[in-house]
């Protein structure tokens, strides 16, 4: 009998052995790239320890009296009730250690806030489900992008296999060149986000109309990602954050890439555009702005995300349209693009949304109307 | 004998020299008897306990593997958000103000509540209360979805579910600033000749302090979401950055009520177990008056802590240091309650029936809550762990393992005086070792998900996060289930009047005045004359 329980015992505790080794069964902090991560690091350690310590001689104390003092083993109540100099003693010990803790934590604290003479400052803007950069200051400055979840939905619904970045992976990382000081600013377009980036040891709350700061020096090249941290509506868990962290000579080269490319882009406004051209652009638009709430197949999910297919708003006045994509509705969760999106890209979105699903509008809306509707 | 007899067998049928009053449904309606509001307080709230507990599970179950599977995320942080409001305003509150109702009077030899008719009315808004937050679930677009901390400007954003969720806020507001009012006019007023404060039992201290924190807190909530739904509504933009408000002060306001609230959904708990250890440890409470001070500081430290759970907003320097310093405090005062507990036991005669199993239970597991609390006090640690699963299970663990536990100790400490039965000590006991297994099998391992990187409230991960997320997800229904089994435990003994019949002190060390002075079940009407306590 008691051979076969070991025999079973032991066959579980393989299986569990196995299945510790083959799954990530991470039990800290993912692994410092900055200095304050490693400070955060080892404080989060020297606390544990400490913890650790109390935690065993409390309990200690506790299971001793427990298997000790029991009626059952005959041990008769003794009446004391009252010692003041026991409640001095353990009054003025915890406060002794909580001294002791507070020390390395406030160094950490100070060296944490102090974003002063930054090499490069990126804005870090939080949108409902993606987020914006903009580098504003140091090499760099002027390149702006933004960078949205790149995980296909087909993965998320189950109907792909899984890949190895699974909803940590965005269509274009933040750059940022290793060992220089990089002040992020955050702030939002719609509501509170949270920039956070775990091996950096940073996250700062992305506030609608206000600015914060945050900073960071990371010490080794490589891809660190993070997530937004701070419940934004629907698609909160889809936003990720992605830097990547590259040698000196690779991002002066990543800079130049991005200016050619914006140079590239730049698209004259007046330009008229044929409505297949538009229909073709604005279908990639939808699906990476606008099929998260309508949903690819235009049906949106009521009564929070209304339907595109049949709406009046997408087969009425075309101005309205416009009106709606530029600027957003308030008290919803439809926001205004008009900051996020080029006037072309506006304009392609509108015409796709008129003509594609059961719509036949048969109007096209060209950039020159867009950009005329901005002011 | 009375005309009126107790037909819901909740075991007050022999109780002696009341007239006229209604029967059936009727008498729950209209009573203002502080016995039959404490049973309709927990009944209640047990029933806010398994729907939320519903609502609990179906995330675990979202939350099984990644991918979107049973729920989609908007439906998720419906879920989310009503879990918490729910567990919150519905469970955890109410079942101590049930406690409070059947216990203070008793305890200090009073026949009934200061306000007996205001009593009434405090325990039927909540049914009320109730009923919005469920119906906000079929309006269009659903059931509140910012959280249960509804953060502007994401609460402005939602549909008509969120304005039936702060009407639901309000009613439950208003209906425990009652019940507190009640509570301190009955504790300063109607204490027994010769019980002194400083004679009260602890459950009655910790009461008292906890009615002051509702009645100062309880508005500052109710101005807060009266101001998102202005924001909604009327146009005002006190939150709304555009219009010169600003989203980070509904932060200030919300923890400035949501941090004393987090005391007044513990003080209560401290109070039972300081019933409980020592009637079972045969041995006087250890540092009676230290226990009262300790109390009382967490009570007031609550107040100037509130914004560390606000250390990513972004704040100045000397305000990150301030909350940092004030919050590590509040270790010293829980820790001489943890220590006087201990030297309560310390060379006492000890068994270790269901409510002590309970409340040691709560002091082990409960004080693995208070480290990590002491771990995410150092803000910059706490920088890393904000809005992570650390913090999912540092407060399940101050919550359930503390709050709910203690409820638990105490309904199994006080059911022979309540029902006049003693309840089945084997399945008491189960339901403890389940309970306490399954509870960490579910909590323990969102440590590692939270300082890995998960953050809370999404519907989907990423992969590495997988295993311990199924781990949590079956310790979730192990513990889920277990609760049934309290279920059936009390339906034996109440409902169906099964069970050994209860001495008036089946608990040798107890000696508060219900044990003394009552039979079991307490009558209806108990202290029609005041005891002496010398």
């Amino acid at each position: 009998m008691n051979s076969k329980l070991g025999r079973l015992t032991g066959g579980l505790l393989l299986a569990l052995y196995a299945g510790l080794a083959s799954a990530a069964y991470q039990l800290n902090f993912q692994p410092p790239v900055t200095r304050i991560a490693s400070e955060i690091y080892d404080l989060h350690m020297l606390m544990m320890y400490v913890i650790l310590v109390i935690f065993c001689v409390v309990f200690g104390v506790m299971f001793y009296s427990i298997y000790a003092h029991r009626k059952s083993v005959g041990h008769k109540a003794e009446q004391f009730h009252e010692n003041t100099t026991v409640e001095i003693i353990w009054t003025v010990i915890p406060f002794v250690i909580l001294i002791a803790m507070a020390w390395p934590a406030t160094k950490t604290l100070i060296a944490f806030k102090d974003t002063a003479n930054p090499d490069i400052t990126i804005k870090a803007t939080g949108y409902q489900w993606k987020w914006g950069y903009d580098y504003i200051k140091g090499e760099g400055e002027g390149v702006a992008f933004l960078s949205a979840l790149a995980t296909p939905q087909d993965q998320i619904h189950n109907q792909k296999p899984k890949g190895e970045n699974y909803l940590l992976e965005v269509d274009n990382p933040m750059v940022v060149p290793v060992g220089k000081k990089v002040r992020i600013l955050t702030t939002a377009n719609d509501v509170i986000h949270s920039f956070w980036v775990p091996a950096f040891g940073i996250k700062q709350d992305a506030i609608p109309g206000f600015v914060r700061d945050t900073w960071f020096k990371a010490e080794k090249e490589g891809i660190y990602r993070g997530q937004c941290a701070e419940l934004c509506g629907k698609d909160h868990g889809f936003m990720p954050i992605v830097v990547e962290v590259v040698s000196a000579q690779k991002y002066t080269k990543w800079v130049a890439d991005q200016n050619q490319k914006k140079a590239a882009a730049a698209e004259d406004p007046n330009k008229q555009w044929s409505a297949d051209e538009l229909k073709a652009r604005g279908e990639k638009v939808y699906a990476a702005n606008c099929a998260a709430c309508h949903q690819p197949t235009g049906k949106g999910l009521p009564p929070a995300f209304p339907a595109l297919d049949g709406s009046r708003m997408a087969t009425g006045d075309k101005n309205a349209h416009i009106g709606m994509v530029l600027n957003g509705k308030a008290g919803t969760a439809m926001a205004a693009f008009g900051k996020q999106l080029s006037d072309t890209d506006i304009a392609a979105v509108i015409t796709y949304e008129r003509n594609a699903w059961g719509n036949k509008a048969g109007d096209a809306v060209q950039p020159a109307e867009v950009k005329a509707a901005r002011k | 004998m009375s005309a009126v007899i107790d037909t819901h067998g909740h075991g007050h049928a022999d109780h002696g020299g009341h007239e006229h009053q209604p029967s059936g449904l009727m008498r729950w309606v209209t009573t203002t008897n502080h016995k039959d509001i404490g049973t309709m307080y927990l009944w209640f709230s047990f029933t806010m306990l398994l729907i939320g507990g519903v609502l609990a599970l179906t995330l675990r179950l979202e939350l099984f593997q990644p991918g979107i599977q049973i729920v989609n995320p908007e439906f998720f942080n419906q879920l989310t958000t009503m879990h918490g409001l729910i567990m919150v305003f519905g469970a955890i509150m109410p079942a101590f103000v049930g406690f409070a109702n059947w216990q203070i009077p008793m305890m200090i030899g009073a026949p009934d509540m200061a306000f007996a008719r205001m009593n009434n009315w405090s325990f039927w808004l909540l049914p009320v209360a109730a009923s919005l937050l469920v119906i906000s679930f079929f309006v269009p677009g659903g059931a509140p979805a910012a959280g249960w901390t509804i953060y502007a400007p994401l609460s402005t954003q939602m549909g008509p579910g969120m304005d039936l969720g702060i009407f639901a806020l309000h009613i439950m507001g208003a209906s425990s600033i009652m019940g507190s009012i009640n509570i301190v006019t009955t504790i300063l007023n109607m204490r027994a000749p010769g019980m002194t404060l400083m004679k009260m039992p602890m459950f009655v201290w910790t009461w008292l302090i906890t009615a002051y924190l509702l009645i100062a807190v309880m508005p500052v909530l109710a101005g807060a979401i009266t101001m998102v739904l202005a924001d909604r509504h009327f146009g005002t933009s006190f939150f709304n950055a555009a219009g010169g408000g600003d989203p980070v002060m509904f932060q200030h306001i919300f923890w400035f009520f949501g941090h004393p609230e987090v005391y007044i959904m513990i003080l209560p708990a401290f109070g039972i177990i300081s019933q409980v250890i020592p009637a079972f440890a045969r041995k006087p409470l250890f540092g009676y008056a230290s226990m009262v001070y300790a109390t009382s500081s967490i009570a007031i430290l609550s107040f100037i802590v509130w914004a560390h759970h606000m250390f990513t907003v972004g704040m100045p320097t000397a305000g990150l240091l301030f909350f940092m310093y004030a919050t590590m405090l509040i270790a010293v005062p829980t820790g001489v309650k943890v220590f006087n507990w201990l030297a309560t036991m310390w060379k006492g005669s000890m068994t270790f029936e269901t409510p002590m199993l309970f409340a040691v239970g709560f002091i082990f597991v409960f004080t693995m809550g208070g480290f990590t609390g002491l771990m995410l006090a150092i803000m910059p640690v706490d920088v890393q762990l904000q809005d992570t699963y650390y913090v999912v299970a540092h407060f399940h663990y101050v919550l359930v393992a503390g709050s709910l536990y203690a409820i638990f100790a105490g309904a199994y400490f006080w059911i022979p005086k309540w029902t006049g039965r003693m309840y089945d000590e084997t399945l008491g006991k189960w339901h403890f070792w389940l309970s306490l297994v399954f509870f960490n099998i579910t909590f323990f391992p969102m440590h590692f998900l939270g300082l890995a990187g998960m953050p809370r409230r999404i519907p989907d991960y990423a992969s590495q996060f997988t295993e311990f997320n199924q781990i949590a997800t079956v310790g979730a229904f192990g513990f889920g289930l277990s609760q049934l089994l309290f279920l059936y435990i009390v339906l034996k003994v109440s409902v169906f009047a099964q069970g050994e019949k209860a001495p008036a002190k089946p608990w040798e060390g107890a000696d508060s005045l219900e044990w003394t002075h009552l039979p079991s079940p307490a009558p209806y009407h108990s202290f029609h004359e005041a005891p002496e306590v010398k």
